[in-house]
């Protein structure tokens, strides 16, 4: 039967399941478009769907079960959804070359910092409210 | 219709080809990455757009061609931000216990990113709509593309800029934070939200999912403030 490969573990069909935890997440999208722009929120309708599915998550912990195996894979390869805008590049490159060298720069030591001093503030505040949780090198295999 | 040149020409403008052109280079891409021994510097984007760079140069495809396949990969973007909330709401409890340390990362790290570009940029002489376009290059590229709107960048250079920071960010970050002995992966994942948005949430989902947690949350704070921050810095610092 190959009616049975969709079948999960657990029996359920898993293909109706990704439809479904779909349907969810478009729901709240649209939800989120819809609210954002009859507030006039400065935030862009997807998260704002993001903010309304944790709120629905919190009135409705099922819900929460219920998406997970979908949502899961999902953000494991949520690279995969910036491959055509990176793409654009390419299609940029004429501006980018005019201001090359400053632009590659700014970019690349801007980041930089700005990684290190959010990283560096975050850990030294959480050392003057003792609420640290160092394990990240340790579990990365460097001590 | 047998002729081959004749069959690509008719391919060459639907959006079969493209879309399946994408989800092959990005299979190649996470490939590379595991073949690497998951390192930072194999990231799945980058080594998926210089492939279809390749592929569009040597064809003479143009982008707006190609993005009529991709767009259906590219619409995914929305739902997969929605679905940030799953792993915001398994961490709530370590969000509120976290909130100082968050703040302050969130104005280090966002005030960083926006002073530090603009000043290094004008530095270099660069000026007017570049400056402007460059301020929200590390928020997500829909809020960035608004910002540079208002305040009078170009949005499609803004759009490239937020692609070359993320990547970019999405590389170092492992060895930064390694050379700075960052050990919480909260620190890790919020950091590199604030600086490198959804690319760099997407790194740090491939390492742990408390950092990608973290990264969400970074990322979508940062997309607030820098809504805020960026008029302020680009009158402070571009003229």
């Amino acid at each position: 039967m190959p009616a049975a490969r969709w079948r999960g573990r657990a029996g359920r069909d898993t293909l109706a399941v990704m439809i479904q935890t779909l349907t969810i997440i478009l729901g709240f999208q649209l939800a989120g478009e819809v609210i954002s722009r009859i507030a006039d929120l400065p935030l862009p309708g997807p998260v704002a769907g993001m903010l309304l599915l944790v709120a629905a998550c919190i009135l409705r912990p099922s819900l929460a079960d219920r998406i997970r195996p979908t949502t899961t894979g999902l953000l494991s390869h949520l690279s995969l959804f910036f491959v055509p805008a990176g793409v654009g590049i390419i299609a940029h490159w004429q501006s980018l070359r005019s201001d090359g060298l400053g632009i590659a720069v700014a970019v690349m030591a801007s980041t930089l910092l700005a990684i290190a001093a959010g990283a560096l503030a975050f850990t030294w505040v959480a050392r003057l409210t003792r609420s640290e949780e160092p394990d990240a090198l340790r579990d990365q295999g460097h001590e | 219709m047998n002729d081959p040149l004749l069959i690509w020409s008719y391919l060459a403008q639907g959006p079969l080809v493209w879309l399946t052109a994408t989800l092959v280079a990005y299979l190649i891409g996470d490939a590379c990455f595991r073949a690497a021994g998951r390192k930072s510097w194999a990231n799945p984007v980058l080594v998926a757009v210089i492939l279809l760079a390749l592929l569009l140069i040597s064809t003479g495809t143009d982008y707006a061609t190609y993005f009529e396949g991709a767009q259906f990969v590219h619409f995914m973007l929305g739902p997969a931000t929605v679905a940030l909330g799953l792993p915001l709401y398994d961490n709530l409890p370590r969000v509120r216990k976290a909130a100082l340390p968050m703040l302050a990362g969130l104005l280090a790290g966002s005030i960083t990113a926006v002073a530090s570009a603009l000043l290094i940029a004008r530095a270099f002489g660069v000026g007017g709509s570049v400056l402007a376009s460059l301020a929200p290059k590390s928020t997500t590229a829909p809020v960035a593309i608004g910002i540079a709107e208002r305040i009078g960048g170009q949005p499609t250079l803004t759009a490239a800029l937020v692609l070359l920071t993320g990547i970019f960010g999405a590389i170092i970050v492992t060895p930064l934070l390694n050379a700075l002995r960052i050990r919480d992966w909260r620190a890790r994942g919020f950091a590199i939200g604030v600086a490198a948005h959804g690319i760099g949430t997407a790194r740090a989902f491939q390492v742990n999912q408390t950092a990608g947690a973290f990264s969400g949350i970074g990322m979508g704070l940062n997309a607030v403030l820098t809504a805020i921050i960026a008029p302020l810095a680009l009158h402070l610092f571009g003229g």
